[in-house]
This record gives C-alpha cells, sequence and structure tokens, in this order.
C-alpha cells in the first residue's frame, strides 16, 4: 500500500532534473516558450504597460474585455497545439522502421498536451470568449449577471492555460491522453507527475467552466432587453444557452472524474486501480459522461456562429428559426445519452452496444436538420462570399463528412474493427475542426470589426481560409484509409511501408495547417497596419441583423445608452427597414457599472499556486495557496461595492460623437462592403 | 422575466423577503444560486453512483456490516434536522422581522448543531479507522471516504459561512446584501440536509440491511 502524501523537502519533488535536457527538440520548446515570455514580458516593461493592463485589462469585469481575453488565451494556445500536431505528422512520417526523431516517451506527451489543450484550453476559451463577447450584446443587457464571477472563471482558466505551459518547461506532462485512461494514469503505471499537471490543469480550468455555464445561463433568462422574448433571440443566443446547460450538468462528472483520480493517486485509494475492487469503467463511464457533451458544448456555440452567419451573408432571415431551436435542444438532451459508444469493445453486452448505437445514430436527426435549414437559408439569398462565409461553406461540407463516418462509427460491429485505428482520429478532427474551430475562427472573423473598430484584411484571409481547409483534407482523409488498413493511433512508430506515402501526404497537410496558421496572424498585423483604411466605427459592417450591430464599434463600455425595445427577431434588421435605427436620444441617464475587481486574477494566481504545489508535492505552498484563496473570497465578501456611475454627461458626450460619425458616414451598398468606402453604414435600400 | 411592469411595486417569485418591493437583480442572484446548487447536485448523485457500483467491492476487507454503526448515524441525522429547523426559524425572524437578537440567536444554534454533527462525523471516522477501515483498503471503503466527507466538507463550508454572515449581520444589520445572502445559505443548509438524509438512507440504512 503506498500512501504519498505532501511532504519532504522545501521544493517536494521538484529539481533540476525536471529540466528537460534529455531531447532537443523538448528543450527548444521549452526554450522558446520561456523567451517568448521572457520577450512579451520585458516589451510590456519598456513600454510601461504593467499598469495599464492591470487596470483596464486583467481587473475589468466588463464581458467585453473579458471575452477578448478568453480569445487571446485561446490563439496562444492554439499557436501550441497546432505545432505540436506537426511535429507529430512530421514524426510519423519519419519513423517507419526507424525510431524517428523523438521519443515515445515524448510522442505520448505530444498527444497528450495536443489533445488536453485544443479540447480545455483553445476550444472552450474560445467559443467562451466568444459568447461572453456577443451573447450579451445581442440579448440587450448592459454585462453578464455575474461580472466578477465572470472575471474569476476568466482567471481559473488561464491558470490551468499556466500550469500546461509550466509542464514544457519544468517536464514532463501526462502521457495519458487527453482523457486521462486509469489504470494507466495510476501512479503503479505513470509514477511521474505528468499525470498530475493533466489532473489539476484540467480541474482549474473546469471549475472556471461550470461558474461560466451559470453565469450564462443566468444572464440569458434574466437580463434579456424588454421584448427579447426567448423565442425571438438570435440562435446564437440559443446555442449559447444549449451550451451553458451542458456546462453545468457535464462538467461535474469530469471534476468527480479528476478527483478520485487525483485520491487514488495521492491517498493510494482503490477507484480505478485493477487491485482493491477498483474498476476503470467506473472512470470510463464518468469520464465520457463528461465527454460526450463536451463534444457538443463546443460544437453548439459554432452552429450558433454559422446561423448568425448564413442569414446575414444571404441578406435574408434565417429559414426554419423554430425547427433550428428545437434542433439545438434535442442534441442538447441526446448528448446525455451516448457516451457508451466511447466503449463499445470493452466488454458490455451486445444489448447494451445496440442501444447506444442507435442513441448515438439519432443525433444524426436534429444535426441533418440544422444543415437543411443553413442551406435554405442562403437558398435565392443574395449570397456574398465573404471570408467569415467561407467558413461556413467548408464547414457545411466538411462536416457532414464527418457526421458520416460517426454513423458508421456508431454500428458496434464497425467500431470493433476500427477502433483505436487513426480511422478515429480522422473522424472526430474531421467533426472538431471544421464543427468547432471553423466556427470559432469565422465568428473571430465576423465580430472582430465590432470589438475593434475595423475590419481585417480580406485578402490574407482567403489565403488562410485556403491554407487550413486545404491542409485539413490533406492532413485527415488519408488518416480514414490509413485506419482501414489497420494502422494504430497514438502510435510513435510505424511499422508498414505501404502507410508511407499517406503518412507524408497527412505530414504535408500538416505544414498547410501551420501556413494557415501564419496567414492568420498575418492578416492580423496587416489588418493593424491599415487600420485606418478599414475602420468601421459607425458599427454595422455587414448589414447585421441582431442588437450587436446597433451600437458603435467597438461599442461604449455600458453597450446601449438605452436598452433598446425589441419588438421581434432580427431586432436590429428591422429597425433599420422601417427607420427606427440609431435614434438619437434628446435625454441622457447616468448608468451604473460594476467596479473592477482584483480578485479573480488573485483566485487565479492561488490556484495556480495551488495546482503547481500539488503536482510537486509542495506542501506548504498547495496549503497557501488553497487557504489564501479561502480568506480572499471571505475577505471579498466584506467588501460594499456601489458599483461606478458613467456620468450623463460622459454617455452624452460618447454618444454625440458616435452620432457624429453616423451623420458623417455615407451609407454603403452590400456589394461594397469589404472596401474602405465601408464605414459601417449599411444602404438600406439596396 | 426581469423586466416587468415598471409601474407599481411587484412581487418577486421566489424571494422569501415578505417585501413587496425586491430589487430585480436579488432574483437573479437567486436564480444563479439555485442553478449552482443544481450543478452541485449532479456532482453528488455522480459520488452516490460510484457508491453504488464500488460500494460492493470489499476486496476481503471490512463490509458494510462490520464497519457502520446505526445509532451514532441516526444522531448526526438528528442534529442535522435539527440545525434546519433553527435555520428555518431564523428565516422566519428574518421575514417577519422578529428583531436581531432572535436571528443571531438561531443562526448560533445553527452553528452549534452544525458543529456537533462535524464533532459526532470525526468521531466516527476515529472509529473506523480504528476498525482499520481505511479508505485505502478496498473499492467500498475508498467509494464511502469519496461520498461522506465531500458532504463533510459542504458542512464545514457552511458552518464558516454562518460564521462570516453572523459577523456582516452585526456590521450591517438586514440590509439587502445580509438579506439575500442569508436566503442562499438558508438553500445551502436545507440542500445539505437533504443529501444527509440520501447518505443515511442510502449509505448507512442500506448497508445495515
Ligand atoms: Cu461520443
Amino acid at each position: 500500500m503506498r500512501i504519498e502524501v505532501l511532504a519532504g523537502p522545501w521544493l517536494g519533488r521538484l529539481s533540476l532534473s525536471a529540466l528537460p535536457t534529455d531531447s532537443p527538440v523538448a528543450a527548444g520548446a521549452a526554450l522558446v516558450a520561456v523567451l517568448g515570455a521572457l520577450g512579451v514580458a520585458g516589451y510590456i516593461t519598456a513600454k510601461g504597460r504593467w499598469g495599464y493592463l492591470w487596470r483596464e485589462w486583467f481587473t475589468s469585469v466588463d464581458h467585453k474585455r473579458i471575452g477578448i481575453m478568453y480569445v487571446v488565451l485561446a490563439l496562444v494556445m492554439l499557436a501550441r497545439a497546432v505545432i505540436e500536431a506537426l511535429v507529430m505528422r512530421l514524426q510519423q512520417a519519419d519513423a517507419i522502421n526507424q525510431s524517428g526523431f523523438i521519443s515515445a516517451e515524448h510522442f505520448g506527451q505530444l498527444f497528450s498536451t495536443h489533445g488536453s489543450i485544443m479540447i480545455f484550453f483553445m476550444a472552450m476559451p474560445f467559443l467562451t470568449g466568444v459568447i461572453n463577447y456577443v451573447m450579451p450584446l445581442q440579448i440587450g443587457a448592459r454585462d453578464v449577471s455575474f461580472p466578477v464571477l465572470n472575471s474569476i472563471s476568466l482567471m481559473l482558466t488561464a491558470a490551468g492555460a499556466a500550469l500546461v505551459m509550466i509542464s514544457l518547461v519544468l517536464a514532463p506532462f501526462s502521457t495519458g491522453g487527453w482523457s486521462g485512461y486509469a489504470p494507466f494514469t495510476e501512479l503503479r503505471f505513470s509514477p511521474g507527475v505528468g499525470v498530475d499537471y493533466w489532473i489539476w490543469a484540467v480541474t482549474l480550468s473546469s471549475i472556471g467552466s461550470t461558474l461560466t455555464g451559470i453565469n450564462f445561463a443566468v444572464t440569458i433568462y434574466k437580463k434579456r432587453a424588454p421584448g427579447m422574448h426567448l423565442f425571438r433571440m438570435p440562435l446564437f443566443c440559443w446555442t449559447a444557452l444549449c451550451t451553458s446547460i451542458l456546462m453545468i450538468f457535464a462538467m461535474p462528472a469530469l471534476t468527480v472524474a479528476t478527483a478520485l483520480l487525483a485520491l487514488d493517486r495521492y491517498l493510494g485509494m482503490h477507484f480505478f486501480t485493477s487491485g482493491g475492487g477498483g474498476n476503470m469503467m467506473v472512470y470510463a463511464n464518468l469520464f465520457w459522461l463528461f465527454g460526450h457533451p463536451e463534444v457538443y458544448i463546443v460544437v453548439l456555440p459554432s452552429f450558433g456562429v454559422f446561423s448568425e452567419l448564413f442569414s446575414t451573408f444571404s441578406a435574408k432571415k434565417l429559414y426554419g428559426y423554430t425547427s433550428l431551436v428545437l434542433a439545438t435542444m434535442t442534441i442538447a438532451v441526446l448528448s446525455f445519452t451516448v457516451w457508451l459508444h466511447h466503449f463499445f469493445t470493452m466488454g458490455q453486452s451486445a444489448h447494451i452496444n445496440a442501444a447506444f448505437g442507435i442513441a448515438t445514430m439519432l443525433i444524426g436527426i436534429p444535426t441533418g436538420v440544422k444543415v437543411y435549414d443553413w442551406i435554405l437559408t442562403m437558398f435565392r439569398g443574395r449570397v456574398r462570399f465573404t471570408t467569415p462565409l467561407l467558413w461556413g461553406l467548408a464547414f457545411l461540407v466538411t462536416f457532414v463528412i464527418g457526421g458520416l463516418s460517426g454513423i458508421l462509427l456508431a454500428i458496434p460491429p464497425v467500431d470493433f474493427l476500427v477502433h483505436n485505428t487513426t480511422f478515429l482520429v480522422a473522424h472526430f478532427h474531421n467533426m472538431l475542426i471544421p464543427g468547432t474551430l471553423f466556427g470559432m475562427i469565422a465568428a473571430y472573423q465576423f465580430w472582430f470589426p465590432k470589438a475593434f473598430g475595423f475590419r481585417l484584411e480580406e485578402r490574407w484571409g482567403r489565403v488562410a481560409f485556403g491554407c487550413w481547409v486545404t491542409g485539413f483534407y490533406l492532413a485527415f482523409m488519408p488518416l480514414y484509409v490509413l485506419g482501414l488498413e489497420g494502422m494504430p493511433r497514438r502510435s510513435a512508430e510505424v511499422f508498414d511501408e505501404a502507410f508511407r506515402p499517406w503518412l507524408l501526404l497527412a505530414a504535408g497537410g500538416a505544414v498547410l495547417i501551420v501556413l494557415g496558421m501564419a496567414a492568420l496572424v498575418l492578416q492580423l498585423a496587416m489588418s493593424i497596419r491599415h487600420r485606418d483604411r478599414n475602420r468601421v466605427t459607425v458599427g454595422d459592417p455587414w448589414d447585421g441583423r441582431s442588437l450587436e450591430w446597433s451600437t458603435s464599434s467597438p461599442p461604449p463600455e455600458y453597450n446601449f445608452a438605452e436598452v433598446p425595445e425589441v419588438e421581434g427577431r432580427d431586432a436590429f434588421w428591422t429597425m433599420k427597414r422601417s427607420g427606427r435605427a440609431y435614434p438619437a436620444l434628446d435625454r441622457y441617464a447616468p448608468i451604473l457599472l460594476p467596479e473592477n475587481s482584483a480578485i479573480g486574477p488573485w483566485l487565479g494566481v492561488l490556484g495556480l499556486a495551488t495546482a503547481f504545489g500539488l503536482v510537486w508535492r509542495i506542501g506548504w505552498m498547495a496549503g497557501l495557496g488553497t487557504a489564501g484563496a479561502l480568506f480572499a473570497v471571505i475577505g471579498w465578501s466584506f467588501v460594499r461595492r456601489s458599483g461606478r456611475t458613467v456620468g450623463e454627461r460622459q454617455v452624452e458626450r460618447t454618444e454625440t460623437r458616435w452620432h457624429a460619425a453616423l451623420v458623417a458616414a455615407v451609407p454603403v451598398s452590400r456589394e461594397h462592403e469589404c472596401d474602405p468606402r465601408n464605414r459601417g453604414l449599411a444602404d438600406v435600400a439596396a | 422575466m426581469s423586466v416587468g411592469s415598471t409601474t407599481g411595486k411587484r412581487r418577486h417569485p421566489g424571494l422569501n423577503l415578505h417585501e413587496s418591493d425586491a430589487h430585480p437583480s436579488d432574483g437573479e442572484v437567486m436564480f444563479g444560486f439555485w442553478v449552482f446548487m443544481m450543478s452541485d447536485a449532479v456532482l453528488f448523485a455522480l459520488l452516490f453512483a460510484v457508491y453504488a457500483s464500488l460500494g460492493v467491492n470489499t476486496a476481503g476487507g471490512p463490509g458494510p456490516h462490520d464497519v457502520f454503526e446505526l445509532g451514532p448515524a441516526a444522531m448526526e441525522t438528528l442534529l442535522l434536522l435539527l440545525s434546519s429547523f433553527t435555520f428555518g426559524i431564523a428565516s422566519l425572524a428574518m421575514k417577519y422581522r422578529r428583531g436581531m437578537a432572535l436571528l443571531q440567536g438561531m443562526l448560533a444554534l445553527t452553528l452549534l448543531l452544525g458543529l456537533g454533527f462535524l464533532g459526532l462525523e470525526v468521531h466516527d471516522f476515529a472509529t473506523l479507522q480504528g476498525k482499520g477501515a481505511l479508505p485505502q483498503v478496498s473499492a467500498f471503503l475508498s467509494a464511502f471516504y469519496a461520498l461522506v466527507p465531500t458532504h463533510f466538507l459542504h458542512v464545514s463550508l457552511g458552518c464558516v459561512w454562518i460564521v462570516v454572515m453572523m459577523v456582516q449581520l452585526r456590521m450591517s444589520g438586514l440590509d439587502r446584501t445580509t438579506r439575500t445572502r442569508l436566503l442562499r445559505l438558508g438553500l445551502f443548509w436545507h440542500f445539505l440536509d437533504i443529501v444527509w438524509v440520501m447518505i443515511f438512507s442510502f449509505v448507512f440504512l442500506r448497508g445495515m440491511l
């Protein structure tokens, strides 16, 4: 019986041997991470911007700023995870009947961090950021229901991401994959700190996500503008609501799974061990009870984004609004009934497999409804092929292919044939890349002008799109073939010469995807440089339909000088058509906003300290972190906050400036929305 | 819906404040707490499920019959039920404005009962250790030690919250913040009572039968 206690020397198990000196690739990555962090910190110090960042961003509780910080975090983590994917593809293409350029151990860490980052620190922050920015504006609210809680959620997620970044330097990370399957992740088989990194990083982010789900759900129920009935909400808000509900009910399963695994590892308990009566199937059930709804947590917001895109860029109302809402809710409910398809091959009876196989296939029905609704939204519309819409079209085609391979996998006998092969890798990347990533990138392209007041360069956006989509097909279609030919997933070496051409093709695809990433960075850089010619201060560059487009770009911190009255779906569109958009108020009222708060960043730091202490068995650090967090929350509850009032004079000044820009702007028809003439005032007659 | 008619004072559904002019954001805070508790209830439900599936795996170690004692568990149930009752009186004292003394007194009594519950449980855990029933012995005991101490931890946090609440009531009396906080604390406390009753029936009673 082995019991790990939090004792030992001052630094627990931490010593210089934690530095990844044995592998040149890992050491290089660590060096890049350290230099990058130092570079950013140095730049901020040189510019003297720490105070500004602290006051205006880190302690901000404005949902728009929090949303932007979430997206920045997601993009940074995306860059790391994409590069890791490239390294893995190159390794497999290289390691045919030879060991390749990285060790099996390192390869295990790569697919574990890649998966964990993509789900917990790329997809989740990205969609949380987009919802944070857009949803309150769309429902006509001034903020989310619990702005400080929002900041706390962000900082906990950031702390989890920081822990994963630290594991790059103070290695190693887990080799147990993003799902951390026991008993492999038990102490007996993974004695190092890697799994502990995974456990605490995931736990921090899942607490953040649970709180986020609560916050969004309450916001949508309670903070809608007058007249914004549930069935008048933009579809994006519906998907945000369903995602939030999934977060509230699914995240606890992950928390329980990681907590019990931690009890096994730290206190020698027997939940998932092979001895002592433990049962690893309990882990599999708990994990996928979270894991399958998680798939829809990350996909549904994209469905919402695409719904907005297709109707905006087709200048038509969304086809089948009610059916889309019902399909979204159906998917949310069904997502809880299928988790067992993740272990068809683990020994349950054929009856159970059949039941869960059928349940899985049922999800295809509401998803199919959505696809037809989107197609019919474009049908006979005046479709404009802007960059965001291109991503939408790529999504439609690619997602259907992925869905069909999913129907195959939902047939248990087929699953027996291809499980644990690259067919699976191909399938879930085929769902999640178009279904989540394309949606989030499209959201970024679509709402960027809203958030920053200027459009992104269209040309570089198209280059990025071309690289990503071609790269995607090259990188993942070969994996279907390889899977059918029996190539196992997660293997550092390959032993069949016949796989070589397919692996080279896949590696080429990965290179293209990295180029796509680079193009996105270039697009951002070029857009910032040429921001003056792309200004859309008036706020409505795409002839938008929902309320977020009715404000200036970027919107004032209070969102709306006067909370709008809503009379139907497509609220802003109808206002424009009936000449009631941009009402000039003759009197402005002061607006009460929440004050900035340092509790969020503090809890982030204390959470990170606790997690780091737990990983390296540094008892005092973990103890101080936990106690500090408890006292911080108690102390914070004693602070009486009255909020901060934006006076009517200031509101008037801001609004007057915007209305002046509004009067000066020339309305631009849809044919010219991508050229410098577009200042964000749509020509309604066109 | 948060914004109803703006004329006249309105009663807020779900807010037991006996006030017709509850602020709209009070309802928002209460609703948020309800949602949080749903999430917490899922957490407990999963721990129950783990106990249900692993509770039979004693791995040659002691089983429920060997380690559980109904007497202390029944006593703990009684204490917690009583504490819910005293908290109920505290809530009524707030609602009908029966003075701070009664309110604080009832909160203090609730705290004492809660602490008594915690003390008895610590004693229980010690007895189990004495019998060699450590969490490392078997999956059954691991599952037991995951479920019951999680509830223990919740009650401990509840006790800390009561102390904080009593201090804040002293400092600022019954204003909007303390009122809704007291309501939320009440929800939390009764919720823990319900979870305990389930633990008592599902773990102790069923284990002894
Ligand atoms: Cu699934």
